[in-house]
């Protein structure tokens, strides 16, 4: 009890400082449940835990795609100079490299984000919604690992505010706040996010490529204070360094995803660079969260046990992209086009979006039968995005914002033909009864 | 088989990938007036698809056959264009409007002013003009008519759908009504861009 009244005392007057104590409450629901609570009366249960606890689950649930995301990080960038080829080794260096890489993005996205939700909710005069810490978890996890911070704000910021607080805040949004901001970034940065390998300093897809000078390969590697300190760490216990060695990015080396080789020579394109266990597991270039499949996939049944995550949208869309990928194969008329269905899995970020994106509950249709047809169409349309399309690489959160736009339609159709099914009944029956009632009259 | 492969390319570049509303916003007006429930903007989506897959063969024999210098009567006369297509977009209206007082007079009078406004309605006279810079065939213009308004009618009925649900939502009291349906065409463009740079006919041509 002492952490409450510890709390309670440094409680601020809500009257004098309100944005001081909306952040407070924030993080006091934390820990303790609220003393007010909703009216035995009121339709709705907004009850605040309730949420934060959903959200976390979420939250929970993308950890280890996270952890994995921030070791591939620092595995791609030793793969670029020739360096502890294996997964495995050198891990203490990868995964402080990824650190450095990854935190200021996840960080940066908190500052923006939160700071903007915490500024309306002070506003309006709300506790507030915790729909960020969801948002704030999947934006750092969709983009590239090399993003320029002031972009990543700035999507962030784009939106928050026009996605969701025009909206009227967690709930109501129509589009997917996290995938507006990666949409935002790609069509408004297309050149900074290109993913172009001939420009030193523009690939995304690996970070750290700017360390190191392709025209002379003599330069010595040039990393941050942040690795210096690292360095320092490890030399003190007599481990490998990021001084080692390692000064050019390796003749040979593609930052090219696989979605990127397949596009331009199918399968055999990617095979060249990538077996599929490597991007099973995972070991390839990509955005952050992405590229571990097994980790999704535990990700995506612990949202399902939890019951947070619809498990139709996710077999639904599933199918979807099956089909369209058979159609896709029959058509044969580009090597892309004639991946088999398997394999198209292997690549992208087909069940990320699938485990964390395309189940948003506010975003997707709400009606079981239109969350089918949703699903369906998510998947049918992301793989004529990834493969039809010559202008996007992938089509899943592309696809998926597309059919956000369409879900409210489909709920109201689904709705209407169960409204016309039951008034049909209702009339069957009416007509029986009466009909009974006239024969007995009779 | 060619023909019947440009008309569905046509149709389906029309409605998705450069759709009249979301990708060249044309046609605002009354997509942002009607589309407050879907019923009526159902309605309103129809009448426009039925108006321009009209409307772009009739100026497309027109431009053909009386304005151009190879035309029946000789002489140059493109620069009569722009009105007699407006004349003809208007008596199709025209005919609409009866049928549609005959048929379901709700919904005439839920759409009110914005049945006859479709004469003016930008998308329809654009779409001709599209049809003229494009330089489309008879059958390329029925598909650019039909693929047009069917793109036209999708994005209104679900900016309606949309809207319905947003009427509870907590919007910020300066952006309720118009403010909000503006914001929301922006992003479902964004959204739409998602098909922008799929070239039906360039992947037609590769499976020939």
């Amino acid at each position: 009890m002492a952490l409450l009244d510890l709390l309670k005392k440094i409680e601020p007057d809500k009257k004098e400082s309100p944005f001081l104590h909306t952040l407070y409450d924030g993080f006091f629901t934390f820990a303790y449940t609220p003393n007010s609570t909703t009216s035995p009366g009121g339709v709705h249960i907004r009850d605040g835990m309730d949420l934060k606890r959903t959200m976390v689950h979420v939250v929970l649930a993308m950890q280890l795609c996270l952890v994995f995301g921030i070791l591939n990080v620092g595995h791609q960038h030793f793969q670029a100079i020739g360096m502890y080829p294996s997964f495995f080794q050198g891990l203490h260096l990868k995964l402080s490299f990824g650190l450095i890489q990854v935190l200021p993005i996840i960080i940066w996205t908190h500052v923006v984000g939160l700071g903007i939700e915490f500024w309306y909710a002070a506003k309006k005069g709300h506790a507030i919604e915790e729909g960020f810490l969801v948002s704030g978890m999947l934006i750092p996890l969709i983009m590239p690992p090399d993003i320029p911070i002031w972009i990543l704000c700035i999507a962030v910021a784009f939106a928050v505010i026009l996605g969701k607080e025009a909206f009227g805040g967690t709930g109501m949004n129509v589009l997917n706040v996290a995938l507006l901001a990666r949409v935002f970034v790609f069509f408004a940065y297309p050149t900074e996010i290109a993913g172009d390998t001939t420009q030193i300093g523009k690939e995304v897809w690996v970070a750290g490529y700017e360390y190191f000078s392709q025209v002379d390969k003599i330069q010595v590697a040039q990393y941050g204070w942040a690795h210096g300190l690292f360095d320092t760490l490890f030399g003190a216990f007599g481990w490998s360094t990021f001084g080692d060695g390692g000064n050019a990015v390796v003749d040979g080396f593609t930052g090219a995803t696989p979605l990127g080789l397949a596009s331009k020579g199918g399968w055999a394109a990617v095979t060249e660079y990538y077996t599929p266990t490597q991007m099973w597991w995972g070991g390839i270039p990509g955005s952050i969260g992405e590229s571990n499949k097994p980790f999704i996939i535990v990700g995506a049944l612990f949202l399902i046990a939890t019951g947070i995550a619809s498990w139709r949208i996710m077999l639904s869309m599933l199918i979807g992209a099956v089909v369209m990928t058979l159609i896709l194969n029959a058509w044969g008329a580009t090597p892309f086009m004639a991946v088999p269905w398997y394999y198209q899995f292997y690549m992208g970020s087909f069940f990320f979006a699938m485990a964390f994106m395309a189940t948003d509950p506010v975003t997707a249709s709400s009606t079981n039968t239109g969350k089918w047809i949703y699903g369906f169409l998510i998947g049918f349309v992301g793989m004529i995005i990834r493969v039809l399309n010559p202008a996007y690489p992938e089509g899943w959160m592309l696809a998926i914002l597309f059919m956000n736009v369409f879900a409210p339609l489909i709920d109201h159709y689904v709705l209407e033909a169960n409204v016309s099914r039951r008034l049909a009944r209702k009339k069957k029956v009416y007509a029986i009864e009466t009909a009974d009632t006239s024969e007995a009259i009779a | 088989m060619i023909l019947l492969d440009s008309f569905i390319n046509i149709f389906i570049k029309a409605a998705f990938v450069e759709n009249l509303v979301l990708a060249y916003f044309l046609g605002m007006c009354s997509y942002l007036a009607v589309s407050k429930t879907v019923k009526t903007a159902f309605g309103l989506g129809l009448a426009v698809i039925f108006v321009l897959g009209i409307t772009m063969p009739i100026n497309w024999l027109i431009g053909e056959y009386l304005l151009s210098e190879n035309g029946l009567l000789g002489i140059d006369l493109t620069f009569l264009r722009l009105i007699l297509f407006i004349a003809v977009i208007a008596s199709m209206v025209q005919l609409v409007e009866m049928v549609v007082e005959k048929v379901s007079p709700a919904l005439y009078n839920s759409l009110g002013i914005f049945l006859p406004l479709i004469t003016v309605n930008c998308a329809i006279l654009g779409g001709s003009l599209f049809m003229v810079a494009r330089e489309y065939n008879l059958t390329e213009s029925v598909a650019f008519g039909l693929g047009g308004g069917f793109g036209w009618f999708l994005a209104i009925i679900a900016i309606a759908a949309i809207r319905e649900k947003i009427k509870y939502s907590a919007v910020p009291p300066a952006l309720r009504g118009l403010g909000m349906a503006f914001l929301l065409t922006g992003l479902m463009g964004m959204a739409f861009m998602s098909l922008m740079g799929i070239d039906p006919e360039a992947l037609t041509s590769l499976s020939n």
